[in-house]
């Protein structure tokens, strides 16, 4: 049900993607995006593919988990890939009444297609090997700068780690109300819109009134452990880069660097 | 007897394709008959809520069958509801699930959800307050100012106002102190005399099954490890050990005593019982 959502999931493991440093990888994700929108050519194109499947295969991560991760973007890489085909100007290839594909058409959106999947599983492989936790300290610790800038970054990785902590909460917690109002006759997937709309009330209600419980609850507990923002606030896991960090993040740069100037 | 409720071989797997692929229940067979309080019992984990949520068709089994009045509830999904209506489910935590303004609307959500209106309505909704000790005062107030017990009983009678055939609850004394668990558990024994419904009792304390239920099925890891009369069960005490079980106070005082060389019963599990059961032993010269 909505357990299948697996957005932003992280599955444990202990390969050498898990180990990474979040930065590496944050890092890595961010030259990987860079090399992506450069890549012009077939063969960048293929670099990037075997690029994503060698790091997924070193994640034990599968492919079928991988793709999962795309079945809420479908609806948008397919519009896309529609959109290109036909409303491209060029070459015709084939024309059917008003639609009218051309060569270029074509080759714009495999390649809309192809940039938009490499994008989100290359991403999706960050979420699956590094918890939440780790991401956001990588993350902190990558913006540190911005303080200076009066930017409020620990508050704002605060803010992302509760929230990313909660969101496997709540779809249980979802799971578990929705199956209660079930068990009473309640149906969520027949009748129009606005009876659909009502049928969310028994739903809403309960799960609104938990979130805001355990959020009273998360501000107690944090003021009791004496929480008050980052100022001198040391960390338990302290991050350092370690040789496969500098080698990895090595690869990744030449790799933009390549694309970037090949591509 | 009359079977009810028949499971067939029943296997659940949560998160199939994942890497938290685990299966809750494997190869469970279990029958419940019309007209008793069973006592469904097992340690933390043991897959008591999985195969609950069978019962009624929330979660649809992986392998295996669930017969509802000798009809595979399956057999068309659309019906589904219906199934719904005949096993009532209550939910561990049932608390939570409350969204109405009143009491007395949401223990009639149940009931509205079937089509009841007017006077019926109004019986039932009254009928199941009362049979779940929810004082009829209680009815205006809106259910988030009632304290966690009576909040519970609203819980309760939202699903018994739908007059199910089965009522099944997952841990209803969950959480209640000593008194609130008694008189919950009494006025579920209650209804299910006045009644002479079934009803499916899902607990991890053995003192409360050993004093309610008629009979008693003890999961583990899975899979059904024995079932029978309180009697029956509560003479192979130290297989329920062995499980990760506990067995009433009562029973293990008497499985002290008898292994102490008293010609003691070590079945009994009830303090009356043990009670009884020594006094007879003190008449007859034994100790
Ligand atoms: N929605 C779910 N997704 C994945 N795994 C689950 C889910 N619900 C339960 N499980 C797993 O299935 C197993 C059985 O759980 P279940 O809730 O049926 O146990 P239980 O006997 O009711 O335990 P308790 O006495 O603690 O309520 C547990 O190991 C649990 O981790
Ligand atoms: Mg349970």
């Amino acid at each position: 049900m909505l357990k299948d959502i697996t957005l932003g999931q992280y599955f444990p493991g202990d390969t050498l993607a898990h180990r990474l440093d979040p930065r590496t990888k944050l890092l890595a994700v961010v030259c990987y995006i860079v090399a992506i929108f450069s890549c012009h050519t077939l063969w960048a194109y293929g670099t990037m593919a075997l690029t994503l499947a060698v790091a997924a295969r070193i994640s034990k991560v599968s492919a079928r988990a991988l793709f999962r991760g795309l079945r809420p973007v479908l609806f948008i890489i397919t519009f896309t890939a529609v959109l290109n085909l036909f409303y491209t100007p060029g070459e015709t290839l084939w024309t059917w009444w008003v639609l009218r594909v051309t060569r270029e058409g074509l080759y714009t959106a495999l390649a809309m297609v192809t940039r938009i999947t490499l994008l989100i599983t290359g991403t999706f492989l960050l979420t699956y090997t590094t918890s939440p936790i780790r991401l956001t300290d990588g993350l902190e610790s990558l913006l540190a700068p911005l303080k200076k800038l009066r930017v409020p970054v620990h508050e704002l990785a605060m803010m992302m780690s509760i929230a990313l902590r909660f969101i496997p909460t709540l779809i249980e917690e979802t799971d578990k109300i929705m199956s209660a109002q079930k068990a009473r006759g309640a149906d969520f997937e027949s009748g129009g819109l606005i009876r659909r709309a009502k049928a969310l009330i028994p739903l809403l209600v309960p799960l609104f009134i938990s979130a805001f419980r355990r959020a009273d609850e998360l501000a107690t507990a944090m003021e009791c452990r004496c929480y008050h923002g980052g100022e001198g606030r040391t960390k338990l896991h302290v991050l350092h880069f370690a040789a496969r960090d500098y080698a990895v993040l090595a690869f990744y740069i030449v790799l933009a660097a390549a694309i970037v100037a090949l591509g | 007897m009359e079977e009810i409720i028949k499971v067939e071989n029943l296997t659940h797997t949560y998160g199939v394709g994942t890497p938290f692929e685990r299966s809750a229940v494997e190869g469970m067979s279990l029958s419940v008959y019309r007209g008793e309080l069973l006592g469904l019992i097992g340690h933390t984990g043991s897959g008591k809520s999985t195969l609950i949520q069978h019962l009624n068709g929330l979660l649809r089994p992986t392998a295996g069958r669930v017969l509802l009045d000798g009809q595979d509830i399956w057999a068309e999904p659309k019906k589904i509801r219906d199934v719904r209506f005949r096993v009532g489910l209550v939910f561990q935590y049932p608390e939570y699930q409350l969204f109405e303004e009143t009491a007395y609307r949401d223990i009639a959500f149940g009931p509205t959800n079937m089509g009841l209106s007017g006077e019926e309505l109004d019986r039932r909704v009254r009928d199941a307050a009362r049979f779940a000790g929810l004082d009829e005062r209680l009815l205006d107030k809106s259910p988030f100012t009632l304290s966690g017990g009576q909040k519970r009983r609203v819980a309760i009678a939202g699903v018994i106002a739908m007059e199910p055939e089965v009522l099944v609850l997952d841990e209803p004394s969950a959480g209640l102190d000593p008194r609130g668990r008694e008189e919950l558990l009494e006025h579920i024994r209650a209804y299910h005399r006045e009644r002479g419904n079934t009803v499916v009792l899902v607990s991890h304390s053995m003192e409360e099954i050993a004093r309610y239920a008629d009979r008693i099925v003890v999961l583990a890891r899975g899979r059904t490890l024995m079932s029978g009369t309180p009697r029956e069960v509560f003479s192979r005490g130290s297989e329920l050990v062995r499980a990760g079980l506990d067995v009433p106070q009562a029973t293990r005082v008497a499985m002290e005593l008898q292994k102490r060389g008293l010609a003691i019963d070590p079945a009994v599990y009830t303090v009356e019982d043990l009670a009884a059961a020594l006094l007879a032993l003190r008449k007859g010269g034994g100790c």
